[in-house]
């Protein structure tokens, strides 16, 4: 019972503290700062209490079944939490960084602009933070996991008046949700190798994990390689590594925290809590210390380029998470713990003081001033060393790598779908849906060989449609539409899969449908007020004139994207439980449609409602800054 | 590196130079008129052009105007008289509908900017994104002066031929297209010819430049900077302005060849024959009249006030005799701890000074391998002081430490020292105290070590300064010193001398809370030199012969005031007679007193701090709030400075001046002609007039001409500060140091008679600048009728107040805690 009790607790307090903070009036600095610290004191306390308790009764693994939020028999949905040491160490390490953060910023932020988005955005970290630690499953994880990504975005772009704070922030979002793919599918991938929504603490059950991956050890390596990539991008390992220090926009104990100490190791919490589950699957260990060892020999010499300090943090920390997977997949469990909590308060003191880094540096370099030399005459080590130098301060490319494999071809494919325009979409698209549908409810038209085809087809054609939102430059209302089709084709493919109750595909398309409603009534609204500033052409800053519009917005995108806020949340993985053991591509297709939808529609917001404002009446940054 | 650039390229180029920010490195930070380049204008045409020419915004939002008529903070009677004056009493309606109803309009398109935006509408490419990040990082690379763990690894004679001589010999090039790496390494390659394949209309090449330079200016800025002066780097780098362009051209062949290939030709053929141009003619604008109008109703509501206060003085009332005088800066920051001085020993004398004390000289340090210069930016000094047994040393913070970087070090480090961090970190935020990483006015000199104060030997030079002062100049400096603020007889026994600095922590700007006439550097040691030379019998002996007797009785006393943890230290305290040091212990308690009340008023503008508690409470809490890591304001240095007056102190003792005035001790009687005036107002323009029109433009326009809020900004290169990774550098003041500060141009008063004063300013032309063109406004106040007269046109016209008389404030500890706003003008009673 106490159990129960306090473990829920870790995820309640954080809830409401975060809904409080909400109703709190603008301009109240005080009353933000105290709920966020009083909230986050509570916990620490609370935390450090119980894990006393905890240890004291022996230390072992505790699960909980909280809450379930769906059941129809074969499929649950269910919040359920886990206690064990990993929850432990990472709970009790972002209460306190948390903790310090709160207080710091309470004075750091003082006259600022956005002093309630900022601890808004802050409590909601911190419960994403905690949902995610104390996760059970993999649906409660996921969940925590949706909101990181969301409150990363709204951090990076805190500074939302200027360009490259939006710009870095929508890219660190798409690459967030790239990594989410992986998540989709492993958890996909679970559903059908246990035929449930397995707990993380069955899979501290060996013998029932070795039997199954005697049983079924391709798909156990499927899922291992999608972990493998989900915490590769959270952590920014290889090749996703370049989106770290580009994070470092918002206020600096915001970059701190995110990005220094706690959201940066998630990849790592990632791969700890799934140990069991690969521990025995030598390809997948030897992927993640390969991994691991790669990324630490990239970042080292980049993290020794670098000529900004936050950088420079950045990439160091990449190149201890990389050694941290290494520690992972040697086994050596206990160790990464305290790296991380090491590696982790190492960093938050190094980015809270890197202003010092100015007079610090300077006074020793006054003292202390040696000229440099030159030594390098040989001219093939020369060769070398300034081409180790270059291709340092590029990156690696890592960046534009990203750019040209994925973003780019993506792309491209959207502009094969450049002759829609919000007008004649129902054209092309209802006839479609309705032979699509036509077919669904008539079934026998359809020879057997086309039916399997079928679902194929429909992924396809929602997975282009999203695409060409993603690709969209000119009509935002048509963006948004496409991403509504797409999950009618989503709905639609898998309801030729197999026949399943038709309220599953309800849950799932009454989200899309209310929040797509919303967001469309959103864009016309501004659109007939803004009529010369309302294309994605670039950004234009509307939330100066239009926070509410922009607020509605937000919220509609983010339940029409499968948000936990609206049941399509759940709708998707009832769906994907539907998607067969052999259909990879059809699981595929959706996944990436889903997850590109969501970046689709981030884009529309980004690009509608943040960056400069278009209007000149008033100080705007200049592009650049 | 020279090409041999016609002179028509060359022109632009150091045109362009003088239009782009002109702000040191950190280290070397010092307030200056953000837009020095358009001084030659009239205040309010400058701003225009300004505004129009490259998009700034220069006046305050009309929504803050009008909010402040509303409060009443701008006077109605003083808004009329100012259209009256402007516009005639035919226009008064219609200019107050206008001013108070229209409609918030935009600002004109600024015309810098226009060509670049061709690129895009011809080729669909946005070649700010293609060649910034490359271009700011090679720059940036190769200016770093110390984050980076691997250095630039070429030579560093040059910027360009730095860069030529990485990509001649690297497997991995950031120039990628044939063409444009050929032209990089032919060394006959001209800027014209890059400029030919870019744009190829010669009538477009200088605004092109313009365009392009301006898109980045903190670099540019930064880049022409070092070019003029490359001492402002410890580790030196040659770089041209030139060069930059060049490279940046260069990169914008490369992105285009690399995008494009064949199929781009230079953009001349896009640009429409009627493309405004950049430094056209201005024409006459409703909107920036408005503003205008504006702009002079608020000053003059603020200016009214003041002069009605300075007409009140009464001299008579205080007694020549003093019990101690005490010198200070004329720094706004010192006009605060000067009144609790004199309300604490009202027998007490204060007097204001440029901070350097008349000592310009370069100070190095025991052990420091550079010189620090210590005196106005704009002079250049001859000497230099050399200290000897310091004590001082640094110490270390492991965090900075490059080994925390690596891999094997870090992955030690982390897991180690990790915990210690954590420890740290909460010590810090709930028991602040002091760092290694802190900046602590006091450890600028140590106060026990030696300074080499008199010239041994006249031949004796050090890197061509002479090492101390020889007798003539000493003597000559302290006479200058005591004329010039009025101190020539009725010396009392202890007479100090009070430089200023400030501490802070994580403060990237750190040498702007320092002393301004100090160029950024705490004044203990011209404090403390100045004493020393005061004390000395030979000088005395000379000082006796000119005029000045001072009792052998008298001794000079050094100190430091550190303004923002509100605490004072004395030198050479050892060489005081007895009677002296009684009187010495005596008045560094008035000196306490007068410091925690000081800090005490400073902490009503402090979220962090309850004003209403006992002065030395509230002292204690803004003490450790100078060592807080997360206090973005340690102090608020020059904010809401709008004055500076110069004058006896007697005549402006009487003011409550809410720390808005720079306070410059003369008695014009002393100085019949206005020799010294000439040296004050020499000074005081370009100084005074320089932090001001900063504070006014980085609240005005804090995206463009301020740095933007600081809590995002990330160190680059310890040279200057960004947002994020790519951004460009950010010049102007940080959002957290004007918060607080109404926009008004500095009110210069001068105590003396106007066709003295008339023929003073006018004798230096680079002074005059300042008062004709009206960056800074100048009052005359006849030392005998205490008439008013404002420069103006050319001449001093009279003025009448719109005030009627000043409140005399009857409890102002209670006043000053009971509200953070900006104070009016009060009588003290």
């Amino acid at each position: 019972m106490v159990n129960h009790l306090m473990i829920s607790l870790f995820v309640l307090l954080p809830l409401v503290a975060f809904l409080i903070s909400l109703l709190i009036p603008k301009g109240r600095e005080n009353s933000f700062s105290r709920l966020a610290f009083v909230s986050v004191s509570l916990q620490l306390v609370g935390i450090t209490g119980y894990i006393c308790y905890w240890a004291g009764m022996g230390m072992h693994p505790i699960n909980i079944r909280d809450w379930v939020l769906y059941n129809n028999g074969d499929y649950r949905f269910l919040l359920d939490f886990y206690f064990d040491t990993l929850t432990a160490v990472f709970l009790w390490v972002g209460a306190f960084i948390t903790f310090l953060i709160t207080r710091y910023s309470r004075f750091y932020l003082h006259l600022e602009e956005g002093y309630k988005r900022f601890f808004n955005t802050l409590l909601f970290f911190y419960l994403a933070y905690n949902v995610t630690v104390v996760a059970g499953n993999f649906e409660t994880l996921f969940l925590g996991w949706e909101m990181l990504g969301i409150a990363s975005f709204l951090l990076i772009a805190f500074y939302r008046d200027r360009y490259l704070p939006v710009r870095n922030a929508v890219k660190v979002f798409s690459i967030y949700r790239i990594g989410d793919i992986g998540i989709i599918l492993a958890m996909w991938a679970s559903h059908h190798l246990w035929h449930e929504n397995i707990s993380f603490i069955k899979l501290m059950d060996k013998d029932l994990v070795s039997e199954q991956m005697s049983m079924h050890g391709g798909i156990g390596l499927f899922i291992a390689i999608c972990l493998w990539i989900a915490a590769a991008a959270k952590s920014a390992q290889f090749p996703f590594s370049s989106w770290l220090p580009r994070a470092m926009e918002g206020p600096t104990p915001s970059s701190a925290i995110f990005y220094g100490s706690l959201s940066v190791h998630f990849g790592v919490f990632l791969l700890l809590r799934t140990f069991p589950f690969w521990e025995h699957q030598p390809t997948a260990r030897i992927l993640i210390g390969g991994l691991g060892l790669l990324t630490a020999l990239l970042a080292y010499p980049i993290a020794r380029v670098q000529t900004t300090i936050k950088t420079q943090i950045a990439y160091a920390s990449i190149a201890q998470i990389g050694i941290m997977f290494i520690e992972i997949a040697l086994g050596l469990q206990t160790l990464v713990l305290i790296h991380f909590a090491g590696n982790a308060f190492l960093r938050t003191y190094q980015l809270l003081v890197s202003p010092s880094v100015v007079a610090y540096m300077i006074r020793d370099q006054f003292y202390h001033f040696m000229p440099k030399a030159i030594p390098l005459e040989n001219s093939f080590s020369k060769r070398l060393a300034y081409s180790l130098y270059i291709l340092s301060l590029k990156e690696w490319h890592l960046d534009t790598l990203l750019n040209l494999v994925i973003f780019k071809p993506i792309k491209k494919l959207g502009r094969k779908l450049d002759f829609l325009t919000p007008k004649n979409l129902f054209r092309y698209f209802l006839p479609l849906f309705l032979i699509g549908s036509l077919l669904y409810f008539n079934q026998d038209f359809a020879s057997e060989i086309s039916r399997n085809y079928l679902p194929g087809l429909f992924g396809f054609l929602g997975l282009m449609m999203v695409f060409k939102a993603f690709s969209e430059r000119k009509h935002p209302r048509l963006a948004l539409m496409l991403v509504m089709a797409n999950h009618f084709c989503i709905a639609l493919a898998v309801a030729f899969n197999e026949t399943f109750d038709y309220n599953q595909t309800l849950i799932y398309l009454s989200g899309v449908v209310v929040s797509g409603v919303i967001g469309y009534w959103v864009l016309e609204r501004l659109r007939n007020k803004e009529k010369d500033y309302f294309d994605l052409n670039q950004y234009y800053g509307h939330v100066y004139e239009h926070p509410r519009l922009a607020l509605v917005f937000l919220l509609a995108a983010l339940a029409l994207m499968g948000f936990p806020i609206s049941p399509t949340f759940i709708g998707v993985d009832l769906l994907f439980s539907h998607i067969h053991e052999d259909q990879y591509i059809l699981a595929a297709f959706n996944a990436i449609s889903f997850i590109f939808g969501g970046i689709a529609l981030i884009r529309i917001y980004a690009r509608l409602f943040l960056g400069p404002h278009i209007k000149n009446y008033h100080t705007t940054a200049l592009k650049s800054s | 590196m020279t090409h041999g650039v016609s002179s028509g390229l060359d022109k632009v180029i150091r045109e362009l130079a003088h239009y782009l920010p002109a702000q040191s490195p950190l280290k070397d930070f010092v307030h200056h008129n953000t837009l020095h380049a358009f001084q030659y204008l009239p205040f309010h045409q400058a701003l225009q052009e300004a505004a129009e020419n490259f998009g700034y915004k220069v006046y305050w939002n009309i929504e803050n105007f009008r909010k402040r008529y509303h409060e009443k903070k701008i006077n109605a009677e003083i808004l009329e008289r100012v259209i009256l004056n402007h516009k005639g009493a035919d226009e008064l309606t219609h200019w107050k509908n206008l001013l108070l109803h229209q409609p918030v309009k935009a600002y004109p398109e600024p015309k810098v900017g226009q060509i670049r935006k061709f690129w895009r509408k011809a080729y669909h490419l946005n070649l700010d994104k293609e060649v910034h990040q490359v271009l700011f990082r090679l720059v940036s690379s190769y200016l770093d002066q110390g984050i980076a763990l691997w250095r630039f690894p070429a030579k560093t004679k040059g910027f360009l031929a730095a860069i030529r001589e990485l990509e001649k010999n690297s497997f991995s090039t950031f120039i990628k297209s044939k063409r444009a790496r050929k032209l990089l390494l032919d060394p006959h390659t001209q800027l014209e010819d890059l400029l030919q394949l870019l744009i190829g209309n010669e009538r477009y090449h200088g605004q092109y430049l313009f365009d392009q330079q301006f898109a980045h200016p903190g670099w540019s800025g930064m880049v022409a900077v070092l070019e003029q002066n490359d001492s402002s780097l410890l580790d030196k780098r040659k770089i041209s302005l030139k060069d930059l362009i060049f490279l940046e051209c260069l990169l914008e062949i490369d992105a285009l060849d690399r995008r494009r290939g064949e199929s781009w030709a230079a953009l001349a053929a896009w640009i429409p024959s009627d493309l405004p141009l950049i430094f056209d003619k201005l024409s006459y604008s409703e909107f920036f009249e408005i503003h205008k109008l504006w702009q002079e109703a608020l000053e003059w509501t603020y200016y009214d006030q003041v002069i009605k206060g300075l007409q009140l003085s009464h001299e008579a009332d205080f007694k020549e005799e003093a019990t101690f005088q005490a010198m200070f800066c004329i720094d706004d920051r010192c006009c605060s701890i000067r009144r609790y001085v004199e309300r604490f020993e009202p027998e007490a004398q204060t007097f204001g000074t440029a901070g350097f004390f008349n000592l310009p000289f370069y100070f190095q340090p025991e052990h420091g391998k550079f010189m620090t210069k210590v005196c106005p930016a704009p002079i250049t000094p001859t000497h230099l002081i050399k200290e000897t047994e310091s004590k001082i040393r640094h110490e270390k913070d492991v965090h900075f430490s490059r080994h925390t970087k690596g891999i094997f070090g870090g992955w030690a480090i982390s897991q180690t020292v990790g915990f210690w961090s954590a420890l740290k970190l909460a010590k810090s935020i709930f028991f602040p105290s002091e760092t290694p990483a802190m900046v602590s006015s006091f450890k600028h000199m140590d106060p026990k070590g030696k300074l080499s104060i008199s010239a041994q030997n006249h031949k004796h030079l050090h890197q061509g300064l002479q090492v101390g002062f020889t007798l003539e100049e000493k003597a000559n400096a302290v006479e200058g010193l005591l004329k010039s603020i009025g101190l020539v007889k009725n010396f009392a026994p202890l007479v100090y001398v009070i430089g200023h600095g400030a501490s802070s922590v994580n403060n990237t700007h750190y040498a702007g809370y320092d002393c301004g006439a100090c160029s950024g550097r705490s004044g203990s040691v011209n404090a403390r030199v100045a004493a020393a030379i005061g004390n000395m019998p030979e000088v005395r002996e000379i000082l006796t012969k000119r005029g000045i007797l001072i009792p052998e009785t008298t001794q000079f006393v050094g100190g430091l005031h550190d303004t923002t943890r509100d605490e004072m230290e004395f030198y050479d305290e050892e060489i005081l007679i007895s009677a002296n040091r009684l009187l010495h212990e005596r008045n560094k308690q008035t000196f306490d007193t007068a410091l925690d009340y000081n800090a005490k008023e400073r902490s009503r503008r402090f979220n962090t701090v309850n004003s209403s508690q006992e002065a030395r409470k509230v002292h204690e809490k803004v003490k450790k709030r100078a060592m807080s890591l997360f206090v973005t304001r340690p102090e608020w240095n020059h904010a809401t400075n709008a004055l500076c007056v110069i004058g006896k102190r007697e005549n402006n003792r009487h003011l409550f001046l809410d720390k808005r005035a720079f306070l410059n001790s003369y008695d014009h009687r002393i100085d019949p002609e206005g020799t010294y005036l000439l040296g004050i107002l020499k000074a005081v323009a370009p100084v005074c007039g320089g932090i001001n029109l900063e504070y006014y433009f980085s609240k005005v326009d804090n995206d463009r001409l301020g740095a933007g809020s600081k809590l995002p900004h990330n160190v680059m290169g310890l040279i200057g500060v960004a947002n994020g990774m790519d951004g460009d550098l950010r010049t102007g003041l940080p959002l957290q140091m004007v918060n607080i500060h109404d926009p008004l141009r500095i009110l210069i008063t001068v105590e003396h008679f106007p066709d003295i004063v008339l023929k003073i300013i006018q004798i230096q032309k680079q002074t005059y600048e300042w008062f004709a063109n009206d960056w800074v406004k100048l009052v005359c106040i006849h030392p005998e009728s205490k008439q008013a007269y404002v420069f103006k046109e050319g001449t001093f016209m009279e003025y009448q107040t719109a005030t009627k008389g000043i409140d005399t404030v009857q409890n102002l500890d209670e006043l000053l805690a009971s509200t953070s706003e900006n104070l009016p003008v009060f009588l003290i009673s």
